[in-house]
């Protein structure tokens, strides 16, 4: 497992290495504290960053969690361990579930643009849409708040983040069901939660990066 | 995987030895298409890779009848490839096309799956002593990974706009433009899935290969007893594991340049008159995460042939190999320089000057550990008894080439040099002769060298000369002149010279490398004939230590089953190279030390 973490730190880091390139290499940047400031039912309520700390806090807790069940796990204790992987699968749905707000909001919620030198709020759709190529308004060019690689990348990237947070839920729902099915209780030993542990630990590493690259930077 | 889990695995294994073979029964389907034996699983991967080395060869056949007759028309190839070779000539687009997939079904296909795929899962585990990998299921997954990767590739042949045309890098602009050629289109995303299939399977492969070298080595083989194929298979498994994810995320990148419209790596492009809205990305970005793979990749494909190698001559010099040590540290010295060169394939690319020099630096560096391991193969076998079996010949001539095709490195490692040299034929002789026509002869060194323990038989040994003698003669001239050709500016990639009046002192010569290139590959179709034919009509090995050798895999029977050895796993006492010592010929790994035998060589 480690040799496949690190492996995978490789590819993180040639996203988040091409990410830098091109965001020095350009102008113009999204500003995250205007991008990020809207919260679930509260629409743009100028609450920066709120949100996103919440998710972080969320993935960060179920780590927590999933420390706490690799302990039992230590201590063959098999009830433990069940009710602290059902929280970490928990905390992993409602990071995605946060996850999948967030970029049904950039998507087709409504976003400021500059139009003729004025701005407008949009509503949003999939082509029409701040963060994709460029939108053509009554034939002027309409000014976006990023260039296009901003939401190439943040997509990409916490795309594939959320893909790796996908995975790691099945793998804890796998390793839940093994646990229910007294698996590790004769096999002698919680190895295979520790491995599910590693993986989980490292896409919370992984998180932090991309928090702090998109959300702070 | 921790390493109490494996022993875990190995103490299960071991307890249950005296029973071992009664446990399979084996149906075709799980001995030969999915099995989890590592040495099917080798051979599947040798198979494989030779279908692909003969498409791959042909391929090469093909534009270099281009290269070597542009005047002359073929009616035959328009049967063969329709419209691709209308009127019998063939298109400069297919041009493209071929010589595209003749470099990625080399590199990756080739000497990347089938030297390492073949050579890692046949000989970590007979060499280290283990019965099996650390993870079997893995490694079958690993084949299959990698035979989808081949089906993907293969389709891309036959699609309508034809495969992917942008050179084996797949530079963007050009492969993330579907418009940009014919070859950029629908053959283009094929490629990309099929590498990312190839990555995956890299990936499983590697990381059994360095959990099983690091768990599951016999009872005293320590580290430093290891052969040097296992230090080198380790090596460049470690190479693997960490530069194939970087082509993973830039690969990636790239299908949502081409697919979603993002602009990963465009900026300011226009396209047939039409200016796309593109803006903000850096096709030099491309560049610097595929060569972050593509300079390990070398390695990857040159490590293996240099372990295999150093295992050959020693065995048939009958001598130990000199300074092992050494050649362990060179290894390890080699695949870290591996990760801090990938820039110098891009001295003229707009790279900061200053930044060059330090590339410059760190690339003439690796000489240092390349010349170590030369002058140690050279040292082994200088006054030794050598016996000249086919194995030992291509071995012998994996050095000669490896020092031919390195020097000329030295030259293309100066960036002052590059501006001159890159994109020409010198290039094009440097690598086919160091890393390509090398690993080869590794390669071909090894199948000859363990062909006896993969399938019990010899293979032909007239057979074997003929096209040692052709292969290496052959090699010589079809680059050597290259070099010439490159040094007064020809430059690769080119799909007719005949239009410059200042290469048309080369049309002779361009036509004599065609020949030979013929030739040889003819003569590659009596060695694939030679390896079937041998594998169902050759000699019948009779001795289980056919070459005196002192490595575990020679103590298994003959034909081993799955789980290697019937009995207990052998113990180890000693190194792997003790050839010639206190009068005896060779002593095996497993012979005790004797208390009158001396301590050092």
């Amino acid at each position: 497992m480690w040799y496949f973490l690190m492996s995978d730190a490789f590819t993180f880091g040639a996203f988040l290495i091409s990410y830098g390139t091109i965001r020095f290499s350009v102008n113009h940047w999204a500003d995250p504290n205007e991008v990020f400031n809207a919260f679930p039912f509260a629409g743009h309520a100028n609450l920066p960053l709120a949100f996103v700390s919440l998710m972080t806090f969320i993935l960060i807790f179920s780590s927590v969690t999933m420390v706490l069940a690799v302990h039992e796990g230590h201590k063959m204790n098999r009830k433990g361990v069940e009710k602290y992987m059902i929280l970490t699968i928990i905390g992993g749905i409602a990071f995605l579930a946060c996850q999948a707000w967030e970029w049904t909001h950039m998507i087709t919620g409504d976003h400021k643009v500059l139009v003729n030198g004025e701005i407008e709020r949009w509503g949003t759709t999939v082509t029409r849409n701040p963060w994709g190529p460029h939108v053509m308004h009554n034939g002027e060019l309409v000014s976006t708040p990023g260039p296009i690689a901003f939401g190439g990348y943040f997509f990409g990237i916490t795309g594939f983040h959320g893909f790796h947070v996908f995975s790691g839920v099945i793998i804890n729902v796998v390793m839940l069901i093994k646990t229910r099915l007294k698996h590790f209780d004769q096999r002698g030993h919680y190895e295979m939660i520790e491995k599910a542990g590693l993986y989980w630990h490292f896409v919370d590493l992984v998180w932090v990066f991309v928090f702090l690259c998109f959300y702070l930077v | 995987m921790s390493s109490a889990a494996t022993l875990q695995h190995a103490d299960v294994h071991g307890s249950h030895d005296a029973h071992h073979e009664h446990h399979h029964h084996e149906t075709f389907i799980t001995k030969y298409v999915f099995s989890q034996d590592h040495k099917m699983i080798a051979k599947q991967f040798l198979v494989t890779g030779i279908i692909w080395a003969i498409i791959g060869g042909l391929f090469s056949v093909v534009f270099r009848l281009q290269l070597g007759y542009p005047e002359s028309t073929f009616p035959w190839l328009e049967d063969l490839l329709g419209h691709w070779a209308a009127g019998g000539k063939l298109k400069p687009e297919f041009y493209y096309a071929l010589v595209t997939m003749h470099g990625t079904i080399l590199v990756f296909f080739v000497l990347t799956a089938g030297l390492s795929g073949t050579f890692a899962n046949f000989l970590i585990p007979l060499q280290i002593g283990a019965r099996d990998m650390a993870s079997p299921m893995l490694n079958m997954l690993s084949y299959w990974f990698f035979f989808l990767a081949s089906t993907i590739m293969f389709a891309s042949l036959f699609v309508q706009t034809g495969p992917a045309s942008g050179g084996w890098t797949i530079y963007p602009p050009l492969s993330a433009l579907g418009d940009a050629s014919s070859g950029s289109k629908i053959g283009m995303d094929l490629w990309l899935v099929s590498m990312a299939m190839f990555i995956v399977s890299s990936l499983l492969g590697g990381l059994n290969y360095i959990t099983t070298i690091l768990n599951m080595r016999t009872k005293g083989m320590s580290m430093t007893r290891l052969p040097l194929t296992i230090w080198a298979l380790f090596f460049t498994a470690v190479l693997g594991v960490l530069s194939f994810p970087v082509l993973l995320s830039g690969a990636i990148l790239l299908l949502f340049d081409r697919n979603l419209g993002t602009s990963f790596y465009l900026s300011d492009i226009v396209i047939a008159g039409k200016i796309l809205p593109n803006e903000g990305g850096s096709a030099i970005l491309f560049q610097h995460l595929f060569w972050f793979l593509g300079h390990p990749e070398v390695y990857i494909i040159l490590l293996p042939a240099m372990g295999m190698s150093s295992e050959i001559i020693s065995v048939n010099s009958r001598k130990p190999i000199f300074g092992y040590m050494a050649m362990v540290g060179s290894v390890f010295a080699i695949a870290i320089l591996a990760f801090l060169v990938w820039a110098h394939h891009m001295f003229v690319t707009g790279l900061n000057p200053f930044l060059g020099s330090v590339f410059v630096l760190l690339t003439l560096l690796i000489a240092v550990p390349s010349a170590i391991k030369v002058f140690n193969w050279l040292t082994t076998l200088w006054r030794a008894n050598i016996r000249f079996t086919p194995g030992m010949l291509f071995a012998i001539g994996f050095v000669s080439l490896f020092i031919s095709g390195g020097l000329t490195g030295i030259f293309l490692g100066n960036s002052a040099l590059d501006l001159h040299l890159h994109d020409t034929y010198f290039v094009v002789a440097h690598f086919h002769i160091v890393m390509g026509v090398a690993s080869f002869f590794g390669m071909f060194a090894g199948v000859y060298h363990w062909f006896p323990k993969m399938f019990g038989r010899y293979l032909n040994n007239t057979m074997a000369f003929i096209h040692f003698w052709v292969t290496i003669v052959g090699a010589y001239l079809i680059f050597w002149p290259m070099h010439y050709q490159g040094l007064s500016g020809m430059p690769r990639r080119y799909y007719d010279f005949s239009g410059w009046s200042s290469f048309n002192m080369f049309n002779g010569l361009n036509e004599f490398i065609s020949l030979v290139a013929m030739i040889v590959f003819a003569v590659q179709l009596l060695f694939v004939f030679n390896f079937f034919y041998s594998m169902f009509k050759g000699r019948k090995v009779t001795d289980s230590n056919p070459w005196g050798s002192n490595t575990l895999e020679w103590t298994t029977p003959i034909n081993p089953g799955h789980g290697n050895w019937p009995g207990e796993i052998p113990e180890v006492h000693r190194g792997a190279y003790d050839y010639a010592k206190d009068g005896k010929e060779f002593i095996p790994q497993n012979v005790p030390v004797g208390d009158d035998e001396s301590k050092a060589h």
